[in-house]
């Protein structure tokens, strides 16, 4: 392998980070403390101007930081060398900035090279990282830029950034200029990537949506470079800070909880579940005891069939009689939205849920999903002296 | 030009009876008997052309690599490099006489100088149309300031750089026509000493023009050479 050992992520401080760009009158990123921890996602949200770029660009001191420090690990980065820090610290930029002018390989080795790395070994990490993000390396190391879909420079972006392994990654929007599907899908990867190589990873946008999915924290910050807030997404859309957040986080806050939900995670109904020749007595009894008075037909490996109609039941034996099948069924990892939005498109009050083999799990229901909506879990809730930061 | 054309005697009687050459017509037969009188001219042409240009190159790109870095030196060297290439040829000639005396020396010196002003400004131009993500790009990896000028800077703005010293080079093999004025050879003077010929014109012209176009193909290539991105950016 031609990669060095993994580095150990580290801590990343803002202590009162400000900066102040001469001539402006107000400061661009005004006393920012927050702390990431190790190997975890922050994301800087909040409208265009707000400081995002200023507050991620003084941690690789690309912006000299007015007053106030930043840590990394427990070292500040002003007592080091720029060159140096910025070699140590992968930086994905705004709109992914790929030299047009050197190959794809040659952009991933641009900080290897500045290393004075050997060429084998240049290689060799090359090859690695393109296959780590999901390029053929044979295909892909002698093109230019220019021959690539914006989706495969935006993974070259990331490969280049993580070239030496460091154990500080910065992102600003590096998803930005890519459509909606393809967005989706590097947002997906890159998590996949990330729950890996746990770097501690600050990461830039203006999408609240992107936040709430990339971030194991969120920093929302307001006009004149001030945090608005800082915690994990579930806590922002359960309690939002001030009127700011909320507005920023939308109206449609309790849905967006949906996205963080699985069907797992939640309560589900108990059905009465039948096999065809069980005993209806017994089936009687079973929906009493359930949460639906409807019976769910179920094959020998407990993969449902259908909803029993009442025909099933007249005689001593359960018979095959449907009003319906089972469909659409749920799994149990799909988030709650997705669940939602397929039970409103089979037209559906309730869908059986399954786990990873097709058996019968649970079911969801409307009431089940508004609940989870309504009622705030105390599990989920820090306590309010955790709000402060 | 100097002097009345020496053509009447002595290069007439050399010519011979034919009538075509009598009327200082265009005489394909007598151009390719006297062919090889062209052939040192040319050569002298070509290093007349060649050296200049090289070394114009040279001494333009440093002066531009500074001037990017110490952006106050840009308008004094852009003022120098214009004002060298405003003084008329014979003028810049005469001038230089005193100094280098007659020969090629002379020669060269001023036609260096004529380069200065065309690939100064191409090289500052080029520097400056480097995007300037490119250039945060390069810092942000961690490169120093000279790293991003030789790795990032120069090699984005060699199209532009090369494409200076394209319209050097043709420039160049115009203007060392006049070389002779300084006692220098190269084509300028085999035109001049029978400008009334037309064959003698059409060929020593014509080669002129064949070197112009030999030398900006093959900036062209080196050109092509250096920077392959730009056709995987069309193709
Ligand atoms: N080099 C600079 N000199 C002076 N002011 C600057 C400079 N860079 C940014 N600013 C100002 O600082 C503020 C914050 O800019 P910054 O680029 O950090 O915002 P952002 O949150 O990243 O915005 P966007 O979402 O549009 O990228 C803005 O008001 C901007 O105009
Ligand atoms: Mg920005």
């Amino acid at each position: 392998m031609g990669g060095p050992a993994h580095s150990s992520a580290e801590t990343l401080t803002f202590r009162d980070a400000t900066k102040h760009y001469p001539g402006s009158p107000t400061p661009a990123v005004d006393g920012l403390s927050l702390e990431v921890p190790a190997g975890e996602i922050c994301v800087l949200v909040g409208p265009s101007g707000c400081g995002k770029t200023t507050a991620m660009r003084m941690v690789n001191r690309m912006i000299d930081i007015t007053s106030g420090d930043i840590l990394l690990g427990d070292r500040s980065v002003k007592d080091r060398k720029p060159a140096e820090l910025r070699r140590e610290i992968g930086y994905v930029i705004q709109q992914i900035g790929l030299f047009p002018h050197r190959t794809i390989a040659d952009n991933v080795a641009t900080v290897p090279k500045l290393l004075g790395w050997d060429k084998k070994r240049i290689t060799s990490r090359v090859d690695e990282l393109l296959e780590l993000v999901g390029l053929a390396p044979h295909e892909m190391r002698s093109r230019f830029p220019a021959q690539l879909s914006g989706g495969q420079r935006q993974r070259v972006g990331v490969a280049r950034a993580l070239a030496v392994d460091p154990s500080v990654m910065l992102m600003d929007e590096p998803f930005g200029a890519i459509d909606p599907i393809n967005r989706e899908r590097l947002q997906n990867e890159f998590l996949r990537l990330q729950a890996e190589l746990r770097k501690t990873i600050v990461f830039v946008t203006h999408d609240i949506d992107e936040a709430i999915k990339m971030g194991d924290r969120i920093a929302i910050m307001q006009e004149g470079g001030r945090l608005a807030q800082y915690a994990p997404p579930a806590e922002l859309l359960m309690s939002p800070a001030s009127e700011f957040v909320e507005d920023f986080v939308g109206a449609d806050r309790a849905l967006k909880r949906l996205a963080l939900q699985r069907v797992r995670d939640i309560d589900l109904w108990t059905a009465p579940t039948c096999r065809v020749g069980d005993s209806t007595d017994e089936v009687r009894r079973r929906i009493a005891d359930a949460d639906i008075d409807i019976p769910l037909l179920v094959d020998e490996h407990g993969h449902p069939i259908g909803w029993l109609s009442e025909r099933g039941l007249t005689g001593e034996r359960v018979r095959e009689e449907l009003r319906s099948r089972a469909e659409p069924t749920v799994d149990l990892d799909d988030i709650l939205r997705d669940a939602l939005s397929d039970l409103l498109a089979a037209d559906t009050l309730y869908g059986p849920v399954v786990d990873a083999q097709g058996r019968l799990a649970g079911v969801l229901s409307m009431q089940v999903i508004s609940s989870a909506l309504t009622i705030t879990d105390p599990g989920n809730v820090p306590a309010p002296a955790d709000l402060a930061s | 030009m100097i002097g009345p054309p020496l053509a009447q005697d002595g290069f007439l009687r050399e010519r011979g009876g034919d009538s075509c050459v009598a009327d200082n017509g265009f005489c394909p037969q007598w151009i390719a008997d006297n062919f090889d009188r062209y052939v040192d001219p040319f050569f002298e042409h070509v290093y007349l052309t060649v050296v200049p240009v090289a070394i114009g190159f040279l001494i333009a790109l440093a002066m531009g690599l500074l001037a990017h870095r110490r952006r106050a030196l840009i308008g004094p060297l852009n003022g120098f490099t214009t004002a060298l290439y405003t003084i008329p040829s014979p003028a810049m000639l005469l001038l230089l006489l005193p100094v280098t005396g007659r020969g090629n020396t002379t020669a060269l010196v001023a036609l260096t100088a004529y380069t200065q002003v065309i690939i100064f400004r191409n090289v500052i131009n080029g520097l400056s149309n480097v995007p300037a993500e490119m250039v945060d790009a390069a810092a942000g990896m961690g490169m120093t300031g000279r790293q991003r000028l030789f790795r990032v800077e120069v090699p984005l703005a060699l199209p532009e750089i090369l494409a200076g010293v394209r319209i050097a080079a043709a420039t160049t093999v115009g203007l060392a026509a006049f070389a002779y004025l300084a006692g220098a050879g190269g084509l300028g003077a085999q035109i001049d000493a029978q400008i009334t010929f037309k064959s003698n014109v059409v060929v020593a012209g014509g080669l002129a023009t064949l070197l112009a176009a030999a030398l900006d193909l093959g900036v062209l290539g080196v050109q092509r050479a250096l920077t392959p991105w730009r056709r995987a950016a069309v193709g």
